[in-house]
Formats: C-alpha cells, structure tokens, sequence
C-alpha cells in the first residue's frame, strides 16, 4: 500500500502518462470492487426478499388488501297475532367520510349540508380535520338521498348498507316491543329478549380493499347472510290501541303518574294488549327515558291492596273456613289485632262472606284470615305465582314480594289478607285473577302466539273458583264498589282495589293506587283485564271510580273485537258506562 | 448530402453504446412509470417530455468541448456557493428545512447545481496542479469541497450533502489522493461515528433506527420501507406482471412514481426484472468508466469518473433504500423515477461523459 502511495505521488509529479494510467487502473480497480460489492449486497437483498422471504411477504401483501367484511342480516319483523307488523326492518345507508382524503369545494360542502340539512360550517371544518380518517355523516339515511350525496363526486365520501328499524304502531306498544341501538341489537323489550332469534346472522364476504378502505373488488362470498327469523305475537293490535287510548285518556283525566293495563286470554294465557303510560316513540327517540322506556305492568312491583281479597276468600272456602254464606259481623268498623287497628271505610254491620267481596271490607278479610291457617293462604299464593317472575318472555319481569308464611306476625297475616305486605306486578295479577275465570286454573303465561293448548297450574278447587266469581259478580252491581265496570250486554265479575302508596317505607296519605281486576263473561269468562292507575290526582282515587271504567272499555272493546257472544240481558239499568262512556260520570 | 453531413456531424460526440444503453433504461423507466402512475396520460407525456428535454440537454452536452467546460468550472462553483450562502441568510424555510432560494419568479434549490458544480470545480483544480500536486493542493480540493457540503448539512439536507460530498470525494480520490489521507480518514470517520449519531438530527436519527427495525413505528417513519420491501417480495420470482402489481394499484405504496419506483418495478418483474435491471446499470456504468479511462486530461477522466461512480452511487442508495439495507434518503432511482430536474441532471452528466470521450481526437491536449 505504502508503495502504491508512493507511485501514486511519484507519477503525479510527473505527469508520466505511461504511470498515471498504472494509477489510474489501481484506483480503478478499488472503485469497480465497490461497484461490483453494492450490486452485488442488492442481488443478494433482492434475492432474499424476492425467493427466499417471498411467501411471507406475498401473505403480508394479501393481508393488507384482503379483507374479510361482513354482509349485514335482514332482522326479523315483529308482528301482532293476526301478521301486523310491529317492528320492521328497511334498507338504509350511512354516509362517512374519510376527511383525510376528502378535498371537496365550497359548492359540494354547500350541496352536502343541503342534502344532510346541516350547517356547511361544522362540515367544512370536519372535512379540513386531517387527524381523522373515518367520520359518519350521518347513519341510517334513505337510499335515495345517500345517491345523491354520493353523486356531488366528493372524493372520500363513501355508503355503506344498513337496516334501519321502523316500528308502525309507536309508542302504543313502545314498551312491549322495545327497540334496536343502531347497530341493529336489541336494546329492550322483545327486541332485546328475542334478539338472536330475530337477528339472524351476518355473511361475510372476502374483498379486495385498497389503502383508504375502498372495495376495488369481490373476491368470494364465504357466507350468506342468514335473515333472522319473524316474531310473533300474542298481541291483538286492535285491543292494544284501544288499551292505550283509553289508558292514556285515563291518566290525562285523572292527571296520574302512570299507569298500566294488561288484558289476557283466560284460556291460554296469551297476552293480547299490554299498554304503559308514560310512553314514548321509538321511531323518534328525542322522548326516549328510563321511565318512559319501562314496561311498568311488568317490572314495578306495588302493594295491590284489595285486589288479593278474592284470593284469601278462595283460600278459606278451600280450607273450609268459610262458606259465601258465612255471616261476619263487623262491629263497629273496625277491628284490633294486638293494638293495631284494622278498619273499613264505612260501618256495614254484620256481612255475609260474599258481601264482604262486595263492598271491600277490610274487617271481615282481616277475620277470616285469623280464622285461615297462613300456610293456607300462602299455598293459594304462591301457586297462583305470587313472588315469583310470571315468565311470560318479557325482560326484566318483577317477583313482588312474599316472605314465607311461618314469618308471618299475625297483624302481617291480616293485613296480608288485603293486600299490603306483599307486592305484584299488574301481570302476575291479571294472570292470577285467570285462575277464577278459568274454575281454578291458571294457564302460563306468553308474549308469542300459542299453537297448541297448554296445561295450567291450578290454583284452587273448581267449586271455590265459581263460588268467588260469583262474589266479584256481585261487585259491579249497584251495590258493589265497582258499578263503572260493568259493559253492556256482557256479566262482568271483578275486584277494586286502592292502596295506600309506599313512600320511603311509610304509607303516603294522600298517593293511591287504584286499580280494577276483572273476567267477562262472566258465565264463561274468556278475557282477563287489570287496569292500575298510579297516583290519580283529581279527588277520585278509589279503583271502581278510577280504574272502572277504563276496564268497562277496554273490556267492552274487546268483547266485540273477539266476537264473544253476550251472556246478559241488555237492559239501560245493568249498563250505565257502555251506553254513555264518560270517566267520571260514576262519581 | 447536406442533411446526411449534419445529421453525421450531430451524432458525432454521442457514444453508440452508451446511447444505446441509457435508451433502454429510458424505455424501462416509461414502462414503469406507466405502471406506477395507473395509466395516467396526463403524467406519461409530462414524463415523456422531460425525457425530451434531457435528451436535448445530453445532445447539447455532449457538443461542449472540455476546454469550455472548464471554463465555467469556477464560475458555477462561485455562483452555486454565493447562492448556498444567500440560502443560509434569507433562504425560505419548507419543512422545516432552509433549502430554497425565492427570486421572486421562482424559486431554485442552489444545492442542485452543486451537484455538477462541485466535481467540476474540484477536477478543474486538480487539472490545473496536476504538474506539481502536493498534498497542500489535495487539502484545498478537500476544502472546495467542505465549505459546500457544510452549507448543505446545515440547511438541513443530509442526503443531497452525502452525496456531493461522494462525487467530490471521487474526483480527489481519482485525482491521487495519498492513502496515508484516505486510511487516517478512514479511521476518524469510524471514531467519528458515535459523536455523529449525535450530531444528527431526530428525524435522521430516526430514520437510521427505521432501517434497523421498521416494524418499530408500522404506520409512521417505518410505513414507507415496511410497504415497499412488501411489494419487492411479493414480487417472487417472476414478478407479478407489467400493470399488475397490486402494492403498486390499491395505493398501499407511497411514492410510487418517483423515489419508491423500484418497488413497482421489483413487484411487477420480480427478481429476474431486477437482475436485468442491475445488469443495464451496469452495463451503463463500466461503459461509463470505460470512456472516463479513455479521456485525454486529467480534468475528463476525473470528471467523467465522477459522474458516472455518482450515478452508481445514486442508483445503489435508491435500491438500497427501497429494499430495506439502507435508510431512507430522498434520493430517485436515476433515469427511472419520475421527474424532470433528476433527468436531466443525469443525461446532462453523461453528455459531459460523451463529450470527454469524443473530443479527444478533435482538440489537442
């Protein structure tokens, strides 16, 4: 080397041509070894990459334009027994963008914010937000207006397929059906109980996808969308928007809280309406709250008050305690169990265990239950579903509340026998209240359509099921606490009940419950009604006056809707409320 | 008679096999950029013209004797460094690098006129010390050299820097720099090594860590070189055919057309379409050094050498940097990658080469 140095000044100096080219060619030679080294570290780079690591890489390559993407599922439609729909399921589209890509003009800004009727101010700005790559415009438009957006040919402005849910009959059955988030998942209510049967199950299909997300091609579908499967319903539409009318005139009239009616089929424990106010739209969730949302005849459990009288009777006629006959004197309206008294609204001296029914007296409860062993009456209970959930297939259904007999205190165990000390939900006691009408039988509970007969739980011999009946027959007569309930034509048999409300575990003095429980035909009874009405605050509180003729209507209407054939003579006297339907006109 | 006179006198400084050479590279690069850009016209005939005006940009350099070369030799480097200074004084700033001068018409990058200005200032100097060139002169060419790379580190533009100060170095090295120099040279650099990493700046810094271990920033500074070696491996053997390579077409390559269009052509003609290619740069290289050895002064066979072991060393750092060995420099594939000032710097490099090569038997040395 020290050599070659020295040639190389050696020549320089000299400018020997003959030497600079002897140079030159050592230097030369250095350079096209460097030459021939860095393409050689690229074959071999190329090589390695190109042959041996090819496969990998191919597979990296495939995974970045690949792309597994699913095809939505069409959700079942929810529909009333008779096939009218309740919740369905239309195309839609929903716009995004990509505003890292997307470079639109002032025109097309303006023409979008048209079409989305929005401000073009916060969409300009979303456009110019280059730290964001996926923006939804806006979810679940008709086709036709997402076309057209997609038609200003802004770049980065791209549709993708959705369902959108619609629900017909709104907010009338708001609570029974529920409603879908926008993923398409059931939030509440049947939409949420039935979600996998209705959903379905989305395809999926293998794309080509570029870098910005674009479809460029479909490679192959690896699976059809499977459509979710239609639902359907015990429900009666047409009774259920009569329920709701009426219901909802009710509230407005008696300026209540809430309030809830239920209406069964005796037979076959279908529910055929179910309606709830407060109510809101699912369509237009802008009304959309937890206490709107509730379905309240199912998950709010209340103290029922005399509602459970007629259970206590049929538990002592089992028992032998009793018989309608039984003649109880009353006193002087009241009654001490311990130092607690029990006490009726009005003195009514000495009462037959069937009058008692009648006029709702507290007393005479109060002393067939010290006569009735408790583990009667709980029996009789618990078999007519008290305390636990009904399981009619709704979500979120209440127990109420019944604590085992043998902790029962006397004082418990009376005022059990009208109905405080435990509470139930409007279900669980329309449904029991199907044991009466049905000679003792109380069939399961559904929300869907029945196709075949069921096996009930009975709940009490058949001769004290017609022998109470008979007692709440005589409850909508003219002496009975409940005169507003009866429909023309028709025998109704039911029970009243207004109940202190609970509040902060006291009683309140001046907040009821009023509610009416009651069958018709009464000879034969096919449908169970129960209307409850939560807080009414126009004077009137007590369940006949109040509750009596919402059920009068609801029960009317669906007498007739169902074409059960009338069992009563058609007389002015026995049918007040039907000939001139106007809350209030009993009182 | 005339016609065929001129036509023979226009092709009289072109060099047939060189021509020929840097014209199917051309057609290559057409092909490629075709690819690359999807079949945009518009983009193929604005590539197609800067093709032209290279190609006259070689015609006429090939027809300026060295002598008139030489001549401008100091001027150009006057000019070049005036501007690098006005860079660093009232430059404007973009991307955060003082790289550009405004004249108010336009505005120019002087550090690209140093690419040919540097070599041939320094190879002018040398030839004219040739007689007697005492390590004092070899310290004044590395000197000519210095001040401008300096001025180009600080902009910042490490990569224009690297490799002026590469074709610089070649024409000393050419020009019989001492190997005592070179190896005690050699040695600092090493030991300079670690001090540079600090000199460095964060995003060179980064850029040499990418190169390392891209999967350590996938969508950031290591998406680039992460996306491209994809592309060249995919690629395979054969290559997935002209217009079909999906790396290329579904936009996951950045770059396409310009510094990252080794990876379209790798992906699309796989490794035998790089064997050719590295054969064709090859080709064009030793013809390069060929003509360079054959020049008659000092001044071309410096010159000559230069251009053509830049345009090596160009090429390697784009494929380099493309297939993951070296990190990422802006630097185009020459005479493939889209774009005009590259082209034509280029050509225009290999007319000087042509006409060193041809004018020897026309002017006395």
């Amino acid at each position: 080397m020290t050599r070659a140095a020295k040639t190389s000044r050696h020549a320089n100096r000299h400018a020997n041509p003959l030497l600079r080219l002897d140079l030159q060619r050592w230097r030369m030679r250095l350079v096209m070894t460097l030459i021939f080294g860095g393409f050689a570290a690229l074959t071999v780079r190329a090589a390695y990459l190109q042959a041996w690591q090819t496969d990998f890489l191919s597979d990296q390559g495939d995974k970045r334009m690949n792309r597994v993407i699913p095809i939505p599922a069409h959700r079942g439609m929810v529909l009333d027994r008779r096939g009218e729909p309740l919740a369905i399921s239309t195309p839609v589209e929903s716009l995004w963008v990509n505003p890292r890509e997307a470079r639109p003009d002032a025109v097309q800004v303006q023409s979008l914010a048209g079409l989305l009727q929005t401000d073009p101010d916060p969409l300009a700005r979303l456009f110019a937000d280059d730290a964001r790559t996926f923006v939804y415009l806006k979810r679940q438009m008709p086709p036709d207006v997402a076309r057209s957006c997609l038609a200003l040919g802004i770049k980065g402005l791209y549709a993708i397929p959705e369902f959108r849910r619609y629900y017909p009959a709104g907010e009338v059955m708001a609570q029974v059906v529920g409603l879908t988030n926008i993923e398409d998942a059931g939030l509440e209510g049947l939409e949420f109980a039935y979600n996998t049967w209705l959903a379905g199950e989305a395809g999926m299909k293998r794309v080509i996808r570029d870098r910005k997300g674009n479809v460029v091609e479909e490679l192959d579908l690896l699976r059809l969308p499977k459509p979710g499967n239609d639902l359907y319903l015990s429900f009666n539409l047409q009774i259920q928007y009569l329920a709701y009318r009426e219901l909802s005139e009710a509230v407005r009239e008696n300026r209540a809280r809430a309030g809830s009616v239920v209406v069964l089929d005796a037979r076959t424990g279908e529910i055929l309406a179910l309606a709830n106010l407060p109510s809101y739209n699912p369509n237009n969730r802008a009304t959309l709250s937890a206490e709107r949302a509730r379905n309240r005849a199912a998950t709010d459990a209340f103290e029922p008050g005399s509602t459970m009288k007629p259970f206590l009777m049929a538990a002592a006629l089992d028992a032998g305690v009793v018989t309608p006959e039984t003649r109880i004197d009353t006193g002087p309206g009241y009654y001490y169990i311990g130092d607690k008294r029990i006490t009726d609204v009005h003195p009514k001296g000495v009462l037959t265990a069937a009058e008692s029914i009648q006029v709702s007296s507290n007393v005479v409860a109060a002393r067939i239950a010290m006569d009735l062993k408790a583990e009667d009456y709980w029996r009789l209970l618990t078999h007519a579903g008290f305390g636990k959930p009904p399981g009619a297939g709704l979500p979120g259904e209440a127990g109420g509340r019944l604590r085992p007999y043998n902790t029962w205190r006397p004082i418990e165990k009376a005022t059990m026998s009208f109905g405080h000390g435990l509470s139930v939900s409007l279900l669980q006691l329309a449904r029991a209240y199907a044991a009466f009408a049905n000679d003792g039988v109380m069939p399961p509970l559904t929300v869907l359509k029945r196709r075949e007969a069921v096996i009930g739980q009975r709940v009490m011999s058949e001769k004290a099921a017609r022998q109470v009946r008979e007692m709440l027959e005589m409850v909508t007569q003219n002496e009975g606490t409940a005169p507003q309930a009866r429909v023309m034509g028709y025998r109704v048999a039911g029970k009243t009940g207004t109940a202190h409300k609970l509040v902060g575990g006291a009683y309140a003095p001046n907040k009821y419950i009023a509610s009416f429980v009651g069958m018709a035909p009464a000879s034969n009874p096919r449908l169970v009604v129960a209307v409850m009405i939560d807080e009414p605050s126009e004077k009137r509180y007590y369940g006949g006056l109040v509750a009596g003729p919402v059920f009068s209507r609801v029960m009317g209407g669906a007498l007739r809707l169902m074409a059960l054939p009338p069992d009563a003579p058609m007389d002015a006297e026995t049918a007040p409320n039907s000939a001139a339907p106007v809350i209030g006109e009993a009182a | 008679m005339l016609v065929k006179r001129l036509l023979k006198r226009g092709v009289a400084h072109l060099d047939p096999p060189l021509a020929g050479l840097l014209g199917l590279l051309l057609l290559l690069s057409l092909a490629t950029v075709y690819s690359a850009s999807g079949g945009d016209p518009d983009k193929v005939l604005a590539h197609l013209t800067n093709m032209g005006v290279a190609l006259t940009a070689l015609f006429l350099a090939s027809h300026i004797p060295p002598q008139r070369l030489m001549q401008f030799a100091l001027p150009a480097y006057a000019v070049g460094l005036l501007l690098l200074v006005a860079v660093e004084l009232v430059g404007d700033v973009v991307n955060g690098a003082q790289r550009w001068l405004n004249l108010g018409v336009t505005r120019i990058q002087p550090s690209e006129l140093m690419r040919l200005a540097v070599p041939l200032m320094i190879a002018w100097y040398l030839h004219h010390k040739q007689e007697i060139l005492r390590p004092l002169d070899h310290a004044v060419a590395i000197g000519l050299l210095l001040v401008p790379v300096a001025l180009i580190i600080h902009q910042p533009d490490l990569g224009t820097a690297l490799l002026i100060a590469t074709s610089g170095f070649f024409v000393i090295y050419l020009g019989g720099l001492s190997w005592r120099v070179l190896a005690g040279a050699a040695a600092l650099l090493v030991l300079a090594a670690p001090f540079a990493w600090h000199l460095l700046h964060g995003y060179q810094r980064q850029r040499i860590l990418t190169m390392l271990d891209p999967s350590s920033d996938p969508l950031g500074a290591g998406y680039h070189i992460i996306q491209s070696t994809i592309a060249v491996g995919s690629g395979g053997v054969a290559g997935k055919g002209w217009m079909n390579g999906t790396q290329t077409h579904l936009d996951f390559l950045p770059e396409r057309t310009t510094d990252f269009i080794f990876a379209v052509y790798s992906e699309e003609f796989g490794l035998i379409g790089n064997f050719l290619l590295l054969l064709l740069y090859g080709a064009i290289i030793f013809r390069g050094l060929v003509l360079a050895a054959g020049a008659p002064t000092l001044f071309g066979r410096l010159m000559s050498a230069s251009l053509v072991l830049t345009f090596f060393i160009y090429a390697f750092v784009n494929m380099g940097m493309v297939s993951g060995i070296l990190p990422v420099v802006g630097v185009p594939l020459p005479l493939v990658s889209y774009g005009g000032t590259s082209m034509v710097t280029v050509l225009f490099g290999f007319g000087i080469v042509m006409s060193v090569a041809t004018h020897k038997k026309l002017v006395k040395t």
